[in-house]
């Protein structure tokens, strides 16, 4: 049964309130595909009995179960290729000719998820870039989800997982086996910080960045907190610097300090130089 | 562009053979690693070739090996599309010259995913 106007309110306020998320209606159905997983878990039967239990309980922890639910997103390795083509052939020899002489790399990986696009990132990085092997490389990949970073740490994955978008001979090279799961080469799992960040609450302190990628997440936020969000994106990146947003999401009308780069649906901006 | 499917099952073959027309990849079958070699000499090099390995009469990895010791069939896309999931199976595809391997089962997005990262142009 489709969630009732009331409590899809109720859902929307929690949410909104706990990560500055923005559920307009027309998006019952994903409040009811995100949240009845939890309810069968619970044994609640409906998100009726879901929405009373969180108001007879406010401080339990099912309200933190439903941020959860409603804040996962599906990703898969080297999601809509082009960002990482662009990363590979632009963005990249460039970022290294520029910082050659110290040798130091900063990325920041600003939502995530499941954790397949930074083990995409880095993959690229220690497949085609070797010589970041004497550099110095901080590479850091955050996300609200306390579970969704559980699996990143772990960086195991099914074999549907594996199956999308992930080239076979990088699967060989950066994968293990174990069970009916592949698991990311543990080399790998160790090149990256993964913290809980809430990207509309305080930043922690982070050192500046050359690359940072926030793909599909400013999309859920309302049109303050986007602008809030890539005025501290602003203040973090390197002046040279690169962000990538996802393909359909822009800068445009939001902040106008940044300046959009002429690779083929990659989402590339950077800071207006001069 | 056109596109050489192999497989012992009707079924995978007609699937696969749909997900490729929406893509508007010309269609060849073959049921098994040898019917595929008769194809090929009868059509020329395709752009792409779809290869289950477990097949009567040569499989799949039989079928790769054939392939790349001709030249004329060089620059054909070979993907494994496969139950065969163990590690050692699939580096022994990669390394006889497939592509890219695919484990069943697939879903449409994974075999558009996969075509894309092999370069091919797809509308």
């Amino acid at each position: 049964m489709a969630i009732n106007p009331a409590d899809f309110d109720f859902i929307s306020k929690i949410v909104r309130e706990q990560c500055a998320i923005v559920l307009e209606k027309g998006k019952e159905y994903l409040v009811d595909s995100r949240l009845m997983p939890l309810v069968h878990q619970e044994k609640l039967e409906s998100i009726e009995n879901l929405v009373r239990k969180i108001k007879s309980e406010p401080r339990g922890s099912l309200k933190d179960a439903v941020i959860e639910a409603m804040t996962t997103n599906e990703t898969s390795f080297f999601r809509d290729i082009h960002p990482f083509e662009t990363l590979k052939k632009e963005i990249l020899p460039e970022l290294l000719e520029k910082r050659k002489a110290k040798k130091e790399l900063n990325i920041w990986c600003g939502a995530s998820s499941s954790g397949q696009e930074p083990y995409s990132l880095v993959m690229l990085l220690k497949n085609d870039f070797p010589q970041l092997n004497s550099w110095k490389v901080s590479f850091s990949a955050s996300d609200i989800s306390n579970q969704m970073l559980n699996r990143c740490k772990s960086g195991i994955y099914s074999q549907l997982e594996i199956n999308r978008g992930l080239p076979a001979p990088l699967m060989v090279k950066y994968f293990e086996r174990i069970g009916t799961e592949w698991q990311v080469k543990e080399d790998l799992r160790k090149m990256i910080q993964f913290r809980i960040i809430n990207l509309s609450e305080a930043w922690p302190m982070m050192p500046p960045v050359d690359l940072l990628m926030m793909r599909n997440v400013l999309i859920y936020f309302d049109v303050e907190m986007k602008k809030n969000i890539l005025g501290r994106i602003r203040r973090l990146l390197r002046p040279d610097g690169y962000l990538f947003l996802g393909a359909a999401e822009t800068t445009l009308n939001l902040d106008e300090n940044f300046e959009r780069m002429p690779f083929k649906q990659s989402g590339c901006y950077r800071l207006k130089q001069g | 562009m056109r596109a050489l499917v192999i497989d012992d099952s009707r079924a995978i073959r007609l699937i696969l053979g749909q997900i490729l027309k929406a893509l508007k990849f010309e269609i060849i079958e073959a049921g098994h690693g040898l019917e595929a070699l008769e194809r090929l000499k009868e059509s020329g090099p395709v752009d792409l070739a779809l290869v289950d390995w477990n097949m009567p009469e040569m499989n799949g990895f039989e079928f790769v090996c054939e392939v790349r010791k001709d030249d004329q069939y060089k620059d054909m896309k070979l993907m494994m599309v496969t139950t065969e999931t163990e590690m050692a199976q699939v580096i022994k595809a990669l390394e006889a010259g497939a592509n890219e391997y695919v484990m069943k089962p697939f879903t449409k997005d994974m075999i558009v995913e996969k075509l894309t990262l092999m370069g091919l142009e797809l509308d």
